[in-house]
C-alpha cells in the first residue's frame, strides 16, 4: 500500500499551523497512490498534540520520551525513519521549516531513500515540481526509490482542513536513543508579538534603502496598522538594520502573502524568489529603475522618506485606526 | 570570469581557513590542514578549486564527474567516501547550491556516516583541546546554540562570514576578520598554482553511482502580469482599497 507519513511539528500540545500544508501534500499524494495520510508527533510533555493531528489525520503516531525533549536531528531522525519503516508508508513529508529541512534528509539517509526538497506541486506518486535557481526554473523531477521523501513549500499548498472524523492516536516506542553526542544548548528567538512571516497575510520589507535600524520603526508602525509580519533584504539584515531571521529571499523565507510591500529594495533575484508569489506587491524606491518594479503590481517612484507618512495616515484612516 | 565558486561554499571554504588560522599581531598562522573537495566537470570544478586554494585552502580533490550523473545521494555517498579516505575533524560544507537549491547534501552524509550535524551555521566556536564545537544555528524564528563532538558536519549560512562569527579560541582575543570571504592575494594566486590537486574519476571511486532523484523537464516560472506605477500615495491607496481589496 502506498500511505504517506507527515512529520507534524507542535507547540503546546497542539500542532502547529505551519504543518498543515504539508498535510494537504499528503493529501494530493494520497490521490495519486490511492493510499492514507499518516501522522508522526515526536517530543516530550507533549499533550494533546497527536489527538490535534489526528483532526486531520486517519492515524497518528505519537513516539514521546523525556530523551526527545529538544528536537536534535541525531536523534529525531531514526524515530522517523523507524516510524516511516514500521508503517512501510512509500511518502514522507514536512513542512520546508528550517526544521523539516534539517531533519528529512538526515531521514532519506537512514531510509536509503530519494528525497525532494521545497515541493510546490504533484504531478504523481512519486513526481513533484520544485523552484531551482532562485525560482528562475520550475524542476519536474521524479523520486526513484521505494520511498521518497519530501519537504513541501508552505505558501504553495492550502492549510489542509480537519476531517470529518478523527483519525486513530497510537503511540510508539522511540527505540534507542543516541544523541551522538550532540547537544541542545538554547533558542534564543527573536521576540515578536507578530504573525510568522511565513504565514502572515501581510508582509512589509525594508532593504537597504531604510539606512539604518531606527527606520524600520516606520515600517513596523504600517506592518503593526495591517497585522502583518515584518521582512527584509539580506543587504538590510547583514547591516544589522534587523534580525537575521527576517530576511526574505532564496537564502531566507519564502513568503506569499496577500499584500507584499517592499520600501527601499531594489529587487534582486535572490529577494524576488522569496515574495513573487505574493498575490499582490507595492514597491516604493526612488530608483524608477529598480527591478522590484517589474514585479510590482504597484509601483511608486519616491523616497520612503516623503512616501510613508501619508501612507501610514491614509491606510490608518482606511482601517478607521 | 564565467564561472565562480558556490556563495555558500566560498564561506566554508573561508570558514574553515578561520578555524585554523591563529591570527595574533594581525599575522596568521596555520595549525590545521584545509582540504577542498569538489565534485563536478573537469574544466569548471578545476577553475572553482584554484579559486579556493589562491584563497588559502592547502590541497584539493577533484571527483570527475558530469552534472547529470550527480543527484544529492551520489554527492553525500562521495563526500562520504572522501571523508573515511581523509578522516578530517570537521567537515564544512554549504547549506545550499545556489543553482539546484536542494539544501540536503550535508544532512544526508551526516545521515550517512553516523556524525552529528549542525546545519545553517552562523557561528563557529571551537575548543581545540576539547574537540567540541559550539554553533549558533538560524532557525525558524532566532538563532539555536548547538554543541557537537568532532568529528561532525557543518553546513554553512550566509553570516557565518560576518567579523567574529568564527572564534577558533586560539586567536587574539576580539579579533575581527574583513566582512566576507578573503579575496585571494596576487601571491596566493601564485602559490595555488603549485598546489596539489588529488584528481579521481567517480568511477573509480566504487560507490553507487545510482541516482535517486530524476529531473524530467525544466520550464520558467509563471510570467507575473506586468503593473502600473502610480503618481503618488493617494493613488496607490486608492488601487489598494477598489481594485485589489486589500485595504
Ligand atoms: C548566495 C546569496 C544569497 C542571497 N540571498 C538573498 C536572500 O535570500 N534575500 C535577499 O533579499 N537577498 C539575498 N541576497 C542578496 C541580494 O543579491 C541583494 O544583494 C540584496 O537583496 C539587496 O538588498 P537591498 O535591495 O536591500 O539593497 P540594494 O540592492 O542596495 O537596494 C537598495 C535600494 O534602496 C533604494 N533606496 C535608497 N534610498 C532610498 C530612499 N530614501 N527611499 C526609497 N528607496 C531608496 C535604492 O534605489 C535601491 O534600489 C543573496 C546574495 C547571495 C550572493
Ligand atoms: N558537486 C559538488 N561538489 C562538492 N560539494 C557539493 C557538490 N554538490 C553539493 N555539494 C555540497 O553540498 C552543499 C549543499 O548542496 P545541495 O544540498 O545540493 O543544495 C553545497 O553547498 C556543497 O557544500
Amino acid at each position: 500500500m502506498s500511505n504517506v507519513l507527515i512529520f507534524c511539528e507542535h507547540k503546546d500540545g497542539a500542532i502547529k499551523t505551519s504543518t498543515l500544508p504539508a498535510i494537504t501534500f499528503g493529501r494530493e499524494v494520497a490521490k495519486h497512490t490511492g493510499g492514507e495520510v499518516y501522522g508522526v508527533v515526536v517530543g516530550s510533555g507533549l499533550g494533546d498534540a497527536g489527538a490535534d493531528a489526528a483532526r486531520y489525520l486517519s492515524k497518528v503516531v505519537v513516539v514521546e520520551n523525556d530523551g526527545l525533549g529538544n528536537y536534535l536531528a541525531e536523534t529525531y531522525a531514526p524515530v522517523l525513519a523507524k516510524v516511516a519503516a514500521d508503517l512501510g508508508v512509500s511518502t514522507v513529508a514536512a513542512t520546508a521549516t528550517n526544521l523539516g529541512k534539517d531533519l528529512l534528509p538526515r531521514a532519506a539517509a537512514l531510509l536509503e531513500a530519494g528525497m525532494v526538497s521545497d515541493v510546490i506541486e504533484v504531478t504523481g506518486g512519486k513526481a513533484f515540481v520544485r523552484p531551482t535557481n532562485a525560482g528562475n526554473a520550475l524542476g519536474s523531477v521524479e523520486v526513484l526509490t521505494d520511498v521518497a521523501l519530501a519537504t513541501v513549500r508552505q505558501t504553495e499548498f492550502d492549510p489542509a482542513a480537519p476531517l470529518d472524523a478523527a483519525g486513530a492516536v497510537e503511540s510508539a516506542e522511540a527505540g534507542d536513543i543516541d544523541s551522538l553526542n550532540a547537544e541542545f544548548v538554547q533558542l534564543n528567538l527573536s521576540e515578536s508579538t507578530r504573525p510568522d512571516l511565513s504565514e502572515a497575510k501581510v508582509v512589509v520589507s525594508g532593504g537597504r534603502g531604510m539606512k539604518n535600524a531606527e527606520n524600520f520603526k516606520v515600517l513596523e508602525e504600517l506592518t503593526d496598522l495591517f497585522g502583518g509580519a515584518l521582512g527584509a533584504t539580506r543587504a538590510a539584515c547583514d547591516a544589522g538594520y534587523v534580525a537575521n531571521d527576517l530576511q526574505v529571499g532564496q537564502t531566507g523565507k519564502v513568503v506569499a502573502p496577500d499584500l507584499y510591500i517592499a520600501v527601499g529594495i531594489s529587487g534582486a533575484i535572490q529577494h524576488l524568489a522569496g515574495m513573487k508569489s505574493s498575490k499582490v506587491i507595492v514597491a516604493i524606491n526612488k530608483d524608477e529603475e529598480a527591478p522590484i518594479f517589474q514585479v510590482a503590481d504597484f509601483g511608486l517612484v519616491s523616497t520612503w522618506e516623503n512616501a510613508m507618512p501619508d501612507l501610514i495616515a491614509g491606510v490608518k484612516k482606511a482601517k478607521g485606526a | 570570469m564565467n564561472w565562480v565558486v558556490n556563495p555558500f561554499d566560498e564561506y566554508a571554504v573561508e570558514a574553515a581557513l578561520r578555524m585554523c588560522e591563529v591570527v595574533t599581531g594581525g599575522k596568521g598562522k596555520r595549525f590545521g590542514e584545509v582540504v577542498v573537495l569538489s565534485i563536478g566537470p573537469k574544466k569548471d570544478a578545476t577553475k572553482e578549486i584554484r579559486s579556493c586554494l589562491a584563497m588559502g585552502a592547502d590541497r584539493a580533490i577533484h571527483v570527475v564527474a558530469e552534472d547529470a550523473a550527480l543527484d544529492s545521494f551520489v554527492v553525500a555517498n562521495i563526500v562520504k567516501k572522501i571523508y573515511e579516505e581523509e578522516q578530517p575533524d570537521l567537515l564544512l560544507m554549504g547549506k545550499q547550491t545556489v543553482d539546484g537549491d536542494s539544501n540536503q547534501a550535508a544532512q544526508m552524509v551526516a545521515g550517512y556516516l553516523g556524525l552529528p550535524q549542525a546545519c545553517f551555521a552562523a557561528t563557529l566556536e571551537s575548543f581545540p583541546d576539547k574537540k567540541e564545537l559550539v554553533v549558533g544555528r538560524e532557525v525558524d524564528g532566532g538563532m539555536e546554540v548547538k554543541k557537537v563532538q568532532l568529528p561532525a558536519v557543518v553546513s554553512v549560512d550566509l553570516r557565518v562570514v560576518a567579523p567574529t562569527a568564527v572564534k577558533n579560541n586560539q586567536s587574539e582575543e576580539g579579533y575581527e576578520y574583513g566582512d566576507g570571504p578573503r579575496y585571494a592575494s596576487l601571491k596566493g594566486i601564485m602559490k595555488a598554482k603549485k598546489k596539489k590537486i588529488d584528481v579521481k574519476e567517480l568511477g573509480d571511486l566504487g560507490v553507487s553511482t545510482d541516482l535517486r532523484v530524476k529531473h524530467t523537464t525544466f520550464a520558467p516560472p509563471p510570467e507575473r502580469g506586468g503593473g502600473i506605477i502610480v503618481k503618488s500615495v493617494d493613488e496607490l491607496l486608492d488601487k489598494l482599497q477598489n481594485e485589489a481589496k486589500v485595504l
